[in-house]
């Protein structure tokens, strides 16, 4: 009973207006059940081909954080997409990214978007960030089933914490385990080299621009040493999801924004290269 | 063995439509008005987190009149019934129709079920991308619906309140005079009272929330301290 909610009288049956709980996950795990990605009857070990999706980074900076995530999915040595986008308005003051299942990744944060609004209507009152945080490792936790048959899900929760008037940074395990992490952090296959990178580039006090664009060049430094995560395509124009969220909310930078500053990444690395071979450092 | 009274099913009908009938004429009115960009609702309410006017989905509202756990517990399953089907299909197939009539058959079956009927009267609003595709529903206690058009108003004196918009509104309405006319309407005095009787509710006391059709997907914004003293002091009270 999923598509049509009504009881055959027609009216709203008893689960719709039991009062008490806020959370759409607890109403469909009461009443619609086989709708939760981590319910569906246990499925006899095997392997599937199905499309993963990589690379996300989080930073933080001078009021905010910036998410930002490749654009590819990869099904074992084939591209499966390139321009799949993996990081998402979790709502108004936070983002989500994903790695791992695209296909469950992507239903778990839609599930997790309209979580956080269903409370926002029906308490008339945001969560906290902690308390957002939270409910994403919730339902994670109920995925653990699938990902021991190897359909991970792992995301990366950043936001704006209105209380604290700072942006921070959320890490989960698959058993749904919860991690603040500090100044900056990466998932996903190209998380290592994504993660010296942001090593190296992160300072303190960056502005948002700044951010953005370290966010860039760790994207590029873990598209350089991993075939699962996809660089700029600059043919195609398709650039990074990048995202930045403060005070005012979620704002995804736009694609001209975004077009500078792949062009001056690419600009410097190209200038880099050719001092090294006209240094002699180069062989070629 | 005592043999129950015979209560024949009109007189039946009749005292739990009085029953209902009485407790919602107790409640303030609340009145639902369309203008140029969307719907604006208004009711004299100083609670500020009891509310009578509320979001249910994307483009839909929902505002109540009558006794507050009985319409909150109605809004609530509104919320569960929207966002299950936007789930369960797509954010686009949750329309303002299918909740109206989940609503009536609630209310109905209530009604003729139950010992005693909900004291509610509902509107649930959808902004449409033009005037032209506004819906607005209202349903009464024992499951009736009405299709409205342009302007509702719910509760104790809805006869006369209607008759006093329906003298001073006129299609694609500025959202400030909407509201000027909807707060001097508020204040009509009580039926058989003088006119000089009529009140000024103050921005304070008052709920006032709008479905705005230029906003991207949420269309509900409630509207409150100096937005709304702002817009009320823009507004030209037009005079009936």
């Amino acid at each position: 009973m999923t598509t049509d909610p009504l009881s055959p009288s027609g009216r709203l049956p008893h689960a719709f207006t039991t009062p008490g709980s806020s959370s759409f996950v607890d109403f469909l795990a009461q009443h619609a059940p086989d709708l939760l990605p981590g319910r569906r009857p246990p499925l006899p070990v095997g392997e599937v081909p199905v499309p993963h999706a990589t690379t996300i980074v989080a930073l933080t900076f001078d009021g905010g954080v910036v998410m930002a995530g490749d654009r590819r999915a990869t099904m074992g040595s084939q591209i499966a997409s390139r321009d799949i986008e993996k990081v998402f308005p979790a709502d108004d003051y936070s983002a989500v990214g994903i790695a791992g299942t695209a296909g469950l990744a992507v239903e778990v944060v839609r599930l997790f978007q309209l979580e956080l609004e269903h409370y926002e209507k029906i308490e008339g009152t945001l969560l906290s960030l902690d308390g957002k945080a939270n409910r994403l490792s919730t339902m994670i936790r109920g995925n653990l089933g699938l990902a021991l048959q190897g359909l991970a899900v792992v995301p990366l929760f950043a936001g704006y914490d209105l209380d604290r008037g700072a942006g921070r940074i959320f890490s989960y395990d698959v058993t749904g385990g919860r991690y603040e992490e500090h100044q900056h952090h990466s998932v996903g296959s190209g998380s290592v080299f994504a993660r010296g990178s942001l090593k190296k580039l992160w300072q303190p006090g960056l502005d948002a621009a700044a951010a953005v664009r370290v966010a860039v060049e760790a994207l590029v430094d873990a598209a350089d040493d991993d075939s699962a995560t996809g660089g700029p395509d600059r043919s195609r124009k398709i650039w990074p999801v990048v995202a930045t969220v403060t005070a005012a909310g979620y704002l995804r930078v736009g694609q001209e924004a975004l077009g500078e500053v792949v062009a001056q990444v690419a600009a410097d690395r190209d200038a880099q290269h050719a001092r090294a071979r006209r240094d002699g450092e180069d062989p070629r | 063995m005592s043999m129950p009274f015979y209560v024949s099913p009109e007189q039946l009908m009749k005292d739990r439509a009085d029953y209902a009938r009485k407790g919602i004429a107790r409640g303030r009115s609340v009145v639902v008005l369309a203008y140029d960009d969307g719907i604006a609702f208004a009711t004299e309410n100083p609670s500020r987190a009891l509310h009578k006017v509320s979001e249910i989905y994307d483009r839909i509202a929902f505002a109540a009149v009558g006794k507050y756990n009985e319409f909150e517990n109605l809004r609530v399953a509104g919320v569960r019934y929207a966002d299950l089907r936007g789930f369960s299909y797509d954010r686009r197939d949750v329309n303002a129709r299918g909740l109206a009539n989940a609503y009536a058959q609630t209310l109905g079956t209530v009604f003729t079920t139950e010992s005693k009927p909900l004291e509610v009267e509902l509107v649930v609003a959808e902004v449409g991308d033009d005037p032209a595709t506004d819906q607005i529903y209202r349903l009464s206690y024992d499951g009736s619906v009405a299709d409205e058009r342009d302007f509702v108003v719910l509760g104790g004196q809805s006869d006369r309140l209607r008759e006093e918009i329906a003298g001073a509104w006129t299609p694609g309405m500025p959202l400030a005079d909407v509201l000027a006319l909807a707060v001097r309407v508020l204040g009509t005095p009580a039926d058989g009272a003088e006119e000089d009787d009529r009140r000024v509710i103050p921005a304070a006391q008052l709920e006032v929330a709008v479905l705005d059709r230029t906003r991207p997907r949420r269309a509900f914004r409630r509207l409150s301290g100096v937005v709304l003293e702002d817009l009320l002091a823009a507004g030209t009270p037009t005079e009936p």
